[in-house]
């Protein structure tokens, strides 16, 4: 950590890009998420894991401006107005957050892609949507970004539906990438897909973070994931952050009984 | 059976009707809710034209109706026959002599002037209707101006067909705000949309929405640089009056592939042959 935060000063970050205050999220008497703070810098990967139900999944929507936190403060570092709270934002700000600076990554792709579209319609979404409007360029950048997440970019014009699951989550990836966004949430990416696909889009992940310097929440149950890809880990369970640190002190020496046990009920082969 | 009310609706529709007339004359292309009433006419044949209409209309008026730019078709004939039982009021064919022109996915080749409102029947208002199902996404889409998903559908037109092949209900942005459905008129009216001096009312009878078009209302095709939006017509002319700009329909007049292209808008082929062209 020191090495890196070394490294942050000599590019002059000011600040974190996302500081989480004290988010809680509530359905009726149960506890979705509670007291959650952390800070993200630009360029790091922060693991959340824990198991199923452990409110990982709502921490993210509530992150990502899909639902909204009972309480607590989402301060996300933003290009022209400094740090400003996302909750405070209006709609229209925040979905333009949404499909400029933030990427959303879903476990399934068929919730992050259109199926009925090309493969070049859907990394082309974004742009249009930013006001790009000449099509030679826009299907210039869809090749480009397709070739980056290793998709053939002769299938421009294929349908998701005619893609394997790895290609359709490298696709997603790409269509969410394409905006140059500087913070992206994953649900569970390689979720759903066998190990050595798994492992393909591991290394993707791994060098597209380290080429485009993309800070990254990532929800995940796999602690070899997060092994892989994150510098730092938050383990929760009911709801709250019972430890976190770096990803390797945590995973070498986990602290909380719970995490002992998750970190132990790993299988070995 | 006791006489009608003017037009056929109760006074109290109409005055509903015409308040959603009114909001979406302030509102230009915003597509308002209104409580569409039964007619006594399925559903797609102009339900929601015929009710604008209604609403629109005064004792004074003369009414003509077409249908794909003929006033002697099916649909414009019983909508006609029906305005004059209910309404009694004077029907025309000819498009300088109307005031209300209903029309069904055509815009007259005649110029309108800005004593006319043109009324069109809209089977389908919402533009992202196939690309987003979801209505309580559309309207978030329409209220926040998040249009991209629109020119995905062109994009993807390019990308399968190598051209912008929509050629019908080809969406527009309407003063730089709403991006509408103008209903299915072939994109080579789209251009008569644009400036146009007449007041333009859209009516969704089976969707329960009026939207409209002010008059003098900037109208823009969407398109993409690269690939902009041209107005498109079979390349001939017609047979009968000659003419090499208006829109065409390809009649077949024999089983040996024999066929001929004859205007689409009957009066404006009419009084072109009548002056002897």
């Amino acid at each position: 950590m020191a090495m890196s935060a070394a490294a942050l000063e000599m590019q002059d970050v000011p600040g974190p890009l996302l500081s989480v205050r004290n988010v809680g999220k509530r359905y009726g008497a149960r506890i979705g998420c509670s007291d959650v703070s952390f800070d993200l810098w630009p360029g790091e990967v922060l693991g959340v894991v824990g198991e199923s139900g452990s409110g990982k999944s709502t921490l993210l929507s509530c992150l990502s401006g899909q639902l909204r936190p009972d309480e607590g403060e989402v301060i996300f570092d933003t290009r022209d107005q400094g740090p400003r709270d996302t909750l405070l934002m209006s709609e229209p700000e925040r979905r333009r957050l949404g499909r400029t600076d933030w990427a959303f990554v879903h476990q399934n792709p068929r919730d992050g892609l259109r199926l009925g579209v090309s493969a070049g319609g859907n990394v082309g979404e974004r742009l249009m949507a930013n006001g790009a409007r000449h099509y030679g360029r826009i299907r210039a950048t869809a090749q480009d970004w397709l070739t980056r997440v290793e998709i053939d970019p002769s299938r421009v014009d294929d349908r998701p539906r005619q893609f394997s699951g790895g290609m359709q989550q490298r696709l997603q990836i790409a269509r969410n990438l394409v905006s140059g966004p500087r913070l992206a949430f994953m649900d569970e990416p390689t979720g759903g897909l066998d190990v050595s696909v798994q492992a393909r889009l591991l290394d993707l992940l791994r060098g597209l973070v380290r080429d485009i310097g993309l800070s990254v929440v990532l929800v995940t149950h796999d602690l070899a994931v997060v092994r892989l890809l994150a510098d730092r880990l938050m383990v929760m369970k009911d709801g709250r952050v019972i430890e976190s640190g770096l990803t390797d002190q945590v995973l070498d020496d986990p602290q909380h009984a719970y995490t002992q046990l998750l970190v132990s009920s790993v299988l070995q082969v | 059976m006791s006489e009608y009310n003017f037009a056929y609706l109760d006074e109290d529709t109409k005055r509903m009707i015409r308040r959603a007339i009114l909001k979406g004359i302030a509102v230009p292309g915003y597509q308002v809710p209104f409580a569409s009433r039964e007619m006594p006419m399925p559903y797609g044949w102009g339900t929601g034209g015929v009710q604008v209409t209604a609403a629109t209309l005064v004792p004074e008026d003369v009414l003509k109706v077409i249908d794909q730019g003929a006033d002697d078709t099916t649909n414009a004939v019983s909508i006609r026959k029906f305005f004059q039982r209910t309404a009694g009021i004077a029907t025309t064919e000819r498009t300088t002599e109307a005031t209300v022109i209903q029309t069904r996915h055509r815009i007259p080749e005649t110029p309108l002037n800005e004593d006319q409102i043109l009324v069109y029947q809209v089977p389908i208002p919402e533009p992202m209707r196939f690309l987003e199902p979801r209505e309580t996404e559309t309207r978030r889409i329409h209220a926040l101006a998040d249009y991209g998903l629109m020119q995905v559908r062109l994009y993807e037109d390019i990308a399968r067909h190598g051209e912008i092949a929509t050629s019908y209900a080809y969406p527009v942005e309407v003063a730089g705000r709403y991006v509408m459905d103008p209903s299915p008129i072939p994109k080579f009216d789209n251009p008569k949309l644009d400036d146009c001096p007449a007041i333009q009312l859209f009516g969704a009878g089976r969707e329960q929405r009026i939207y409209a078009l002010p008059p003098y209302t900037r109208v823009r095709s969407l398109d993409f640089d690269d690939y902009p939006f041209s107005a498109s017509k079979a390349d001939h002319a017609c047979a009968i009056c000659g003419s090499a700009t208006s829109y065409l329909d390809e009649v077949i007049t024999d089983d040996a592939g024999g066929r001929m292209y004859v205007c689409s808008d009957t009066d404006y082929c009419a009084r072109r042959a009548e002056g002897g062209a």
